[in-house]
C-alpha cells in the first residue's frame, strides 16, 4: 500500500528535472528530449489519478485512455521534431542551440 | 512489499532523471532516458495499467527512444559546448523549476490523506484485465477520437519524409534573349 501522493511526488521531480535540463542543456536533441521527459512525468500523474478513480468505479479507464493518446502524439511530434532537426543540421551544420538564431535577426 | 517496489523504481527513475540532466553527451542522456522510461512502466503496472506498462515499453522505449539514438548517430552529435548563450534560463529557470516542484509537493502532501494509497495491481480483480475495459471505451464512445489520431499518425509520417528528404540541387537557371527577341534558357550543370 504505497500512499497515490508518492507517485504524484514521484512525477513532480522528474517534471521539474524536465524544465530544468530543457532550460539548461545546449544540444537541440537533448532540449527535445527533455520534453520527453516531461510528458511521462506527467502520464504518470494521470496513471495515478486513474488509479485513485478506479477504487470509486472499478470500470473508470478513461485517465489510461489519456496516457494512450499522450503517447500517440507524443510519438507523432518526436518523428516530425527529429526531422526539422535533421533539416536545420543540414543547412546550419550544427547542433548547439545558441548558434541556431535564424529568427532572431 | 509493494512500498520496496515503488521505492526501488522510483530511486531508478530519478537516477535516471538526473544522470539525463548531468551527462554532457547526448547519446548517454538518451540511454539514461531510456531507465527513466523503464522504470516507468514498472510502475505503471504496479498501479494496475498493463495496457500502459506493454505500450511505454514497446512505443516509447522502443520506438521514440531508438528514433532519437539513430538521429543522435546519424548527425554524428559530441559532447555539448559549455555556452552561456542565456543567463535568464539560469537564474529565472532554476528558482522557476524549484518553485514548480514545492508548490506540487505542497500540494500533493497536503492532500495526501484525500488521495489515499494504492492497491497492487489495480482494482479489476474478477477476471477481467484492464485491456478489456480500454478497448470497450475506446472503440465505441470514443471511436472517431481514435481513428483521427491514425490520421494524425499517417500527417506525421509524410511531414518527417518531407522534411528530412534531401532537397535535389536546385539547376541554376539564367535566361536572356538573343538578338531575334526568343527566350533562350541555360541550364548550368
Amino acid at each position: 500500500m504505497v500512499p497515490i501522493s508518492y507517485y504524484l511526488i514521484l512525477a513532480a521531480v522528474l517534471f521539474s528535472i524536465g524544465v530544468l535540463s530543457f532550460l539548461l542543456k545546449r544540444n537541440v536533441v537533448t532540449v527535445f528530449m527533455s520534453i520527453e521527459l516531461m510528458l511521462n512525468a506527467v502520464n504518470l500523474t494521470f496513471v495515478a489519478f486513474a488509479h485513485r478513480w478506479q477504487a470509486v468505479s472499478p470500470q473508470a479507464v478513461s485517465g489510461q485512455i489519456f496516457v494512450f493518446f499522450v503517447m500517440v502524439v507524443a510519438a507523432a511530434e518526436a518523428a516530425v521534431g527529429l526531422a526539422i532537426i535533421i533539416s536545420i543540421f543540414r543547412t546550419r551544420q550544427t547542433l548547439n542551440i545558441d548558434q541556431i538564431n535564424l529568427m532572431k535577426n | 512489499m509493494q512500498l520496496a517496489l515503488f521505492i526501488i523504481f522510483a530511486a531508478l527513475a530519478v537516477a535516471g532523471a538526473l544522470n539525463f540532466l548531468l551527462q554532457r553527451h547526448p547519446i548517454n542522456s538518451a540511454l539514461s532516458l531510456v531507465v527513466v522510461m523503464l522504470s516507468l512502466a514498472v510502475l505503471y503496472w504496479s498501479l494496475g495499467a498493463e495496457f500502459l506498462a506493454a505500450a511505454q515499453v514497446i512505443v516509447y522505449s522502443g520506438a521514440v527512444m531508438v528514433l532519437f539514438v539513430f538521429v543522435v548517430m546519424l548527425l554524428n552529435a559530441g559532447e555539448e559546448e559549455r555556452t552561456t548563450g542565456s543567463r535568464a534560463a539560469y537564474f529565472a529557470g532554476i528558482p522557476g523549476a524549484a518553485a514548480v516542484f514545492c508548490l506540487l509537493s505542497f500540494v500533493f502532501l497536503s492532500e495526501s490523506k484525500t488521495l489515499g494509497s494504492s492497491n497492487l495491481g489495480g482494482y479489476l480483480n474478477d477476471g477481467t484485465v484492464n485491456i478489456v475495459e480500454i478497448s470497450k471505451i475506446l472503440f465505441t464512445r470514443l471511436l472517431l477520437p481514435f481513428e483521427v489520431t491514425s490520421i494524425l499518425i499517417l500527417v506525421a509520417i509524410l511531414g518527417a519524409v518531407v522534411l528530412a528528404r534531401k532537397e535535389p540541387d536546385p539547376k541554376v537557371v539564367t535566361s536572356s534573349t538573343d538578338a531575334a527577341g526568343v527566350i533562350v534558357i541555360k541550364e548550368k550543370v
